[in-house]
């Protein structure tokens, strides 16, 4: 069986907005998964914000989690929470008080465009719908790095175009986003740096690229 | 410490909004989990009163040790403190032979033909000492006292009365009671066994359907007692639940018997005194299954959790 990733190296600067495009089962998704400490390398090294991957213990991995802000292809939703527990969550795990929950929390479901919604289960909602509350899971808790796993793959044209314009603005304050998708739209309108996976390998890496599905 | 307090009012409160928001699958885990209770707190109270009866089987049983005539007052009393210093006796009664025949002709009162005959043949009724043994297993060292060259001498033929057929009865019972007590403890023990199983068995379950959410919870960065916490109080609001209403089910079994069967035993269970023990035990044994519900409640949603909270090592 071939590896899904093959000797690859990816180097991202800071405050960067990076895409990584490839077909399905190219290997874009094991590459987020690694990032996220989902998964473990055979060989290889990973530092992340000066983090070696390497010398990261078990109790070390939700620390490392917290720093990073992930959202899933397929939401990863908690069913049992509603929209405003589901976002609060981030901020819980790491303490913050409740009184600064009820004033953070708002602000970031305006931001995605989810203002009226708080109570309402993640059933009940619709796939752009469940989306947004993942990336407002993800900001809430400002990280320095934004990973977004196809975030428009079950949305329409225009829920695409608000999502990307969401991760724009976050990355214009300075957080590092490194985006996969397979929408050529949207690679092409934004005219960032675009590394291409193809076979588990590094097909290309330039900036302002664009990409053509074939 | 404050952010400490925090986590803990979280978890608490997860936990128990999550027990409402999963109402369906925490009914269907408590039903199981009342009837292991139940079964457990039933054969709590068997064996409460098997020992009763035991007890009063053995209370009932004394060697009775009847006087020569020509014994003196002095050597009965002299025999009577000899026999109260041994710990294995819990009660010495001595009757003198004017004594002994009134308490034979309260005995007989229903048959005056006795009566007649004891009175009238000037009192053939020997001065009698009633020996109660503590524990039905300890008569044979009572006898080793009162069979001693000495003692043999002030005794009739026919004493003590532990010989003979007597004792035939006393060793049978005596069997019998030791293989209840041991049935009794050794079926508490297999039934609370049982019951920590299903009830593992359930939680395990319940938490399996729910696998995905520790899943995300682990990629959100949560660490492992944030995630683990709200599902051991979910568990032990289970285990509280369960433990009483397995004790109101009994309460209710007992007021059913009372009132509809009218029947003060079944067999060997003395209906009620089962139901007087449940009554004057009632704080301890609500205590208990409460303590054991948390106890096998909390224990397993820890090892239920565990397997879904571990991170990739390869």
């Amino acid at each position: 069986m071939s590896p899904a990733l093959d000797r690859i190296s990816i180097h991202v600067e800071p405050k960067e907005f990076v895409i990584v495009v490839g077909q399905s089962g190219a290997g874009k998704t094991t590459l987020l998964r690694l990032l996220t400490r989902e998964e473990r390398p055979t060989s290889g090294k990973i530092i992340i914000g000066g983090i070696d991957y390497d010398k990261l213990k078990d109790k070390d991995i939700p620390l490392l989690r917290r720093k990073i802000g992930v959202v899933f292809q397929d939401f990863k939703l908690l069913p049992n929470k509603n929209v405003f527990e589901n976002v609060a969550f981030a901020l819980e795990i790491v303490g913050i008080s409740n009184h600064e929950i009820k004033h953070t929390v708002p602000k970031v479901l305006d931001i995605v465009n989810l203002k009226g919604k708080e109570k309402r289960m993640p059933r009940e909602l619709s796939g752009g719908e469940r989306q947004r509350v993942a990336i407002a899971r993800a900001i809430v808790r400002q990280p320095r790095i934004l990973i977004a796993d196809e975030p428009t793959g079950n949305l329409d044209p225009k829920h695409a175009w608000d999502v990307i314009r969401v991760l724009e603005k976050i990355n214009r304050y300075g957080t590092t986003v490194l985006l996969t998708t397979h929408n050529q739209e949207i690679v092409n309108k934004l005219k960032r740096r675009v590394i291409t996976i193809q076979g588990g390998k590094v097909a290309s890496d330039r900036a302002n690229s664009g990409y053509k599905a074939s | 410490m404050k952010r400490k307090l925090i986590t803990l009012w979280r978890v608490i409160h997860t936990g128990i909004v999550n027990f409402m928001r999963n109402i369906s699958l925490a009914v269907a885990a408590m039903a199981v989990m009342v009837v292991t209770l139940t079964i457990v707190l039933f054969s709590l109270i068997t064996n409460a009163t098997f020992s009763n009866t035991i007890a009063q089987i053995t209370n009932k049983i004394s060697v009775s040790v009847y006087l020569e005539d020509s014994t003196t007052d002095a050597q009965a009393q002299k025999l009577v403190s000899q026999l109260k210093k041994q710990p294995e006796i819990k009660k010495v009664q001595y009757l003198n032979k004017q004594q002994a025949l009134q308490s034979y002709i309260n005995q007989n009162s229903n048959n005056p033909n006795l009566v007649t005959a004891a009175t009238e043949a000037g009192n053939p009724i020997p001065a009698t000492i009633q020996v109660y043994p503590r524990d039905l297993n300890e008569i044979q060292k009572i006898k080793e006292v009162l069979t001693t060259p000495n003692n043999t001498k002030l005794q009739t033929k026919e004493s003590p009365s532990y010989n003979g057929d007597r004792k035939q009865a006393i060793d049978n019972i005596t069997h019998a009671t030791n293989v209840l007590r041991k049935i009794g403890v050794v079926t508490v023990i297999v039934f609370a066994i049982i019951c920590a199983l299903i009830i593992f068995n359930t939680i395990q379950m319940a938490i399996f359907n729910r696998r995905d959410e520790i899943t995300i919870m682990r990629l959100l960065g949560a660490s492992t007692s944030y995630i683990r916490g709200p599902f051991v109080v979910e568990s032990a609001i289970y285990g509280i639940l369960s433990a009483v209403f397995s004790v109101l089910i009994i309460n209710s079994a007992f007021l059913a018997s009372s009132n509809a069967l009218q029947a003060s035993s079944l067999g060997l269970l003395d209906i009620n005194y089962a139901n007087q023990y449940f009554e004057s035990h009632f704080l301890w044994l609500l205590t208990l299954q409460i303590a054991i519900g948390i106890i096998i409640g909390t224990v397993s949603s820890i090892i239920a959790t565990s397997r879904y909270l571990k991170f990739k090592t390869k």
